[in-house]
């Protein structure tokens, strides 16, 4: 296994300088260096000095990818593609566009957007796979056939109507809980009872479908039968049999997301005024913050690769028929 | 079981606390101003901050010499560290002039670190494990004139953006050669650059308390500068104790920890999420002003005249990106006060048939009152002066734009976008700001008359018949016969824009003209507004300060944005408007300078290189507990003047705010009652006998 951990870390390596090199052309191809200086030194009696300037203290001067200018591995290497990205590959984030330190803001939003992300994550995957063990069980039934109308209207609906709706009911008319806002520590909880009871039910459509059609497949196959005809309980045949061996494809979806819950929810962050990740992000593309931006691209990527690798671990943990080779 | 017993027995009680209060509990009842922002802001320095967004925090901490009369209209600068506004002496025959600046003695900094030599040489390790510079020893010391001197050579230094820089350059002596000087010597970037080693010509220490800024000329406008925060005192202090090395990465600099001597101190810096100012005890007191102008005493903005400012103990600032939470916690009582957003306006305001605005009913039930403040700001149409069709001072190109003036309904689009929050701009100065007449005098007379007490729009014939004298009868070349089409250069926000685009294209068609909208980015727009490549477009401009100079000159021939990158975006050009302005900007408010200015509004409107706009009025909410509000569009340090009646705060919040339980523990029963079919059905199912196969 471990030779496989190995080779699958150095495959991402090309991964990670492609999607880099994807980001930086998008972005670039949007804005240019002029812009990003624009943007930063605002409108108001900007000088094409003070542009210059501001480039050249970021490192902006440069040419974006080839430097015909210098010779030899200067050509690449003196460009503002290889210096803005070989300290990534260090988890050297640099500096944001407004001077702040980008390592030092990820460090401290991470604590909200973990802090909303988990719980939603957690009670999420508990109601949804009770909902769909719920539909499977009462199979073929006006139960299963409404609840899956249920679902199907759930996923139907933006996640914005669930957030506004909410908000409006939880907060603004039964006043239980404040509608935006951020503590840390125990003084959390209040800010955090609205999005998760949102997060956890915008999420119930979609995956208690999928997990009922997951129940539905693994109830049909043949040990199912024989576990019914030993003579087992119906509920013993769902949560000891059925459940454990529809792991495999929930595994698949689920292990893969737990290290995203490190990036936090744009749109969710920012309606409720959480100072996670999400926001971050969304602020940072707002304000054609490249620093920032191929940063959490760059961390993105690298928690969806871990994020893959541990799906593959997991598989070997509940199915020991699986090997890593 | 406990808890439940005891949340019932609350309930049954009738629980007086509020659950939905997103603040700690234990500031409730403090005597504190609760605020939001929602862009955070970039820079905290008072060389480079220069947005509004910025100014309600660093206005608070820094202290220029002057300040504006918080009440008084027309804007009048008055002392606030400077013992009077310094006068323009003019030397060498008016070659230069010099202001002599005197500060108060005795005004001191607000506790802070930097003045703690020890402090200065503070280990790597201490530094990492800091949470906030306010954790280390704090000192003060007395605001003295080196260190308005040390802000000033601060414009030049080579490490910060300050974004008047140029235009200053061009007025202190020696300050351009002092930013080149600084240039080549700024070598060892770690180290701190400590200016007050660089000599700067024309800013010279006379004692402690007075120094003297020498300019080149005369520029009267120079006084409204030392209002602004780029004219505030810096310790140099600051600069060294931020300059250490780990500083940085635990974003702890001078442009996020403003040290100044003002009201406030900003002790918790967090954009993300809240900003909070604290009262700065080291503060000396400044009594509320004892005048306004007529009405103030009757809207009660008079009760604390002579009374030492601030009044608030905090303020608190919160980051609402979204606009409902804004609005619903604003009528919750968790926000003093609220801008209306317009999507909630209908709920907030109501316009009689008359068009009188008022509150309604929901509003005032709650003694939420309303002031309105027109800006001193202009967002205008404006015209490519390069452009081959609409562009130049020919006949015909000047009719084709007066015949535009006159088509684009302005009072439309105020009613219908704005929901009447603004006023048409008949000339290019903003309200309020001295050279603009009123009533009559000061109408457009190529796009308005004036009939029965109010200005009108001309019809809609005399558009067509000016474009038909152009050479365009029925918005048609009258020698190719070719349709007349013309381009509109603007940034647009999304889907949400398409009825105001609709609109715009309805106004041209109104004369036959087909407008074609090039919906672009801001980025893609200001390239062609640095190129002058547009033809028409959309633009605004926000005072820096209210001086007639200050929006005149964004017609000036010199400030051409495609020849000298200048804020002269239309690239307008027009040799009497110049010369005009040369002599205008120079001489104080009189009626000389009142004619001069009357003769280049006669110019713009007859050329048109602006083909109408409006000055938007903004509307402001706050609540009944929240005294001394009045809008000010110059001054950003209006927070020491505000008052609150914390206990009618914390009453109303409480009346307005008890939790609703019934509507939840409903949602939980239902759910129950729900799920006992299915469980009934299962024990069903557990207890059937196998079915025969």
């Amino acid at each position: 296994m471990f030779a496989y951990i190995v080779r699958r870390t150095l495959y991402a390596i090309p991964i990670l300088i492609g999607i880099n090199l994807i980001t930086f052309a998008l972005f670039f191809l949007v804005n240019t260096p002029d812009d990003v200086a624009r943007m930063q030194l605002g409108v108001k009696r900007v000088t094409p000095e003070a542009i210059e300037k501001w480039k050249a203290e970021r490192g902006y001067d440069k040419p974006l990818l080839w430097n015909a200018q210098a010779a030899g591995l200067a050509q690449a290497t003196n460009t503002i593609f290889f210096e803005k990205s070989v300290k990534l590959f260090a988890l050297d984030f640099g500096r944001a566009e407004d001077n702040r330190d980008i390592g030092n803001e990820i460090r401290t939003r991470m604590g909200p957007s973990l802090a909303l992300a988990i719980p939603v994550f957690l009670v999420g995957l508990a109601v949804n796979i009770t909902f769909a063990l719920g539909m499977a069980f009462f199979r073929a039934t006006y139960l299963d056939l409404w609840g899956v109308i249920l679902c199907v209207a759930m996923m139907s609906i933006s996640s914005l109507f669930y957030i506004i709706g909410g908000q409006y009911l939880v907060s603004k008319l039964w006043h239980l809980v404040p509608i935006s806002g951020y503590e840390g520590g125990v003084d959390a909880m209040k800010f955090l009872v609205l999005p998760v009871l949102i997060g956890v039910i915008g999420g119930i459509g979609a995956g208690s479908r999928w997990y009922r059609t997951l129940f539905l497949e693994e109830m049909g196959k043949d040990y199912v039968r024989t576990a019914r005809a030993k003579g087992l309980a119906e509920t013993t045949v769902m949560f000891r049999h059925v459940l454990q061996n529809a792991m495999i494809p929930i595994l698949t979806g689920v292990v893969v997301v737990i290290p995203l819950l490190f990036m936090g929810s744009l749109i969710t962050e920012s309606f409720f005024g959480i100072p996670g990740l999400g926001s971050y992000t969304i602020d940072a593309i707002q304000a054609q913050d490249f620093a920032v931006v191929r940063a959490m691209v760059f961390i993105g990527s690298v928690l969806y690769i871990a994020g893959l690798l541990l799906t593959d671990i997991s598989y070997t943990i509940v199915d020991p028929r699986v090997r890593l080779n | 079981m406990r808890p439940i017993l005891l949340l019932l027995a609350c309930l049954a009680a009738g629980c007086t606390d509020v659950w939905n209060d997103p603040y700690p509990a234990a500031d409730r009842g403090g005597n504190i101003l609760y605020s939001a922002f929602t862009e955070r802001p970039k820079h905290l320095d008072p060389v480079q901050s220069y947005t509004e967004d910025e100014a309600r925090f660093t206005q608070q901490v820094y202290e220029p010499p002057l300040q504006y009369h918080y009440l008084k209209r027309p804007y009048e600068l008055v002392p606030l560290t400077a013992l009077e506004v310094p006068r323009a002496v003019e030397v060498q025959g008016g070659k230069f002039t010099v202001y002599t600046i005197r500060i108060k003695r005795g005004i001191r900094y607000q506790p802070h670190p930097a003045f703690v030599p020890e402090n200065h040489a503070l280990a790597r390790e201490r530094i990492a494990g800091l949470q906030t510079p306010y954790a280390l020893a704090l000192g003060t010391r007395e605001l003295t004139a080196d260190d308005y001197i040390y802000e000033i050579k601060r414009l030049a230094s080579p490490r910060l953006h300050s974004p008047i820089l140029g235009l200053m350059s061009e007025y202190i002596v020696g300050l351009g050669e002092l930013a080149e000087r600084l240039r080549k010597f700024d070598t060892r970037k770690q180290d701190w650059l400590d200016l007050r080693k660089h000599r700067l010509e024309g800013v010279e220490k006379v004692d402690d308390y007075t120094y003297r800024v020498k300019l080149k000329g005369r520029y009267p406008q120079f006084v409204y500068w030392l209002a602004m925060p780029f004219f505030s005192p810096v310790p140099w202090e600051a600069e060294k104790f931020f300059q250490q090395p780990g500083m940085a990465q635990k974003n702890f600099t001078l442009d996020w920890w403003p040290v100044g001597t003002g009201a406030y101190m900003l002790t918790e810096n967090n954009p993300n999420a809240k900003m909070e100012l604290v009262r700065n005890p080291n503060f000396r007191g400044e009594p509320y002003p004892a005048e306004g102008e007529p009405g103030d005493a009757a809207a009660g903005l008079l009760e604390d005249a002579g009374k030492t400012m601030p009044f608030v103990e905090r303020v608190v600032f919160s980051r609402e990106k979204e606009s409902i939470p804004y609005w619903n916690k604003f009528l919750q009582g968790y926000y003093d006060s609220s801008a209306i957003p317009s999507d909630t306006f209908d709920q907030a305001v109501r316009v009689s048939v008359g068009g009188e605005v008022g509150l309604t009913a929901e509003m005032e039930a709650k003694g939420i009152k309303l002031r309105t403040s027109p800006d001193t700001t202009i967002l205008y149409l404006g015209v490519n002066w390069l452009d081959d069709v609409v562009g130049s001072p020919g006949e015909r190109a000047t009719r084709l734009r007066r015949a535009i003036a006159i088509a684009v309904d302005w009072e439309e689009f105020i009613s219908i976008f704005l929901n009447g929050r603004g006023r048409v701009a008949h000339d290019p100065l903003a309200p309020g700001i001295f050279g603009q007449r009123t009533g009559g005098e000061g109408i457009n007379p190529y796009t308005h008359v004036w009939k029965g007490g109010r200005a009108g729009r001309r019809p809609i014939e005399d558009a067509r018949r000016l474009l038909a004298e152009a050479g365009y009868p029925n918005g048609r070349d009258a020698k190719t016969g070719e349709p007349l089409v013309l381009y509109l250069d603007t940034v647009g926000r999304g889907p949400g824009d398409k009825p105001r685009f609709d609109w715009w294209r309805r106004q041209f068609a109104r004369i036959s003209v087909q407008l074609e909208i090039r919906d672009t980015d801001w980025n893609r727009f200001q390239e062609k507004i640095r190129k002058g490549s547009q033809q028409l477009y959309i633009l605004g401009w926000n005072a820096d300060y209210p001086d007639p100079e200050n929006f005149l000159f964004l017609l000036h021939g010199a400030q051409a944005r495609a020849k000298s990158q200048g804020e002269n975006t239309s690239n307008y050009e027009n040799a009497e408007f110049d010369t005009l302005f040369e002599r205008m900007k120079n001489i104080p408010n009189s009626p000389e300078r009142q004619r001069i200015i009357e003769r280049m509004v006669e110019l713009y409107r007859r050329d048109a290189p602006w083909v109408g706009g409006f000055h938007p009025v903004s509307y402001g909410l706050s609540h009944s507990w929240m005294m001394n509000g009045k809008p000010n569009n110059m001054a950003r340090n209006n927070l020491k003047y505000l008052r609150v009646d914390v206990e009618r705060r914390a009453a109303l919040r409480r009346a307005w705010n008890q939790p609703i339980v019934w509507p939840a523990l409903l949602v939980i029963a239902l759910l129950v009652a729900g799920s006992i079919p299915a469980f009934m059905s299962y024990r069903r199912r557990e207890r059937m006998a196998a079915k025969p196969a």
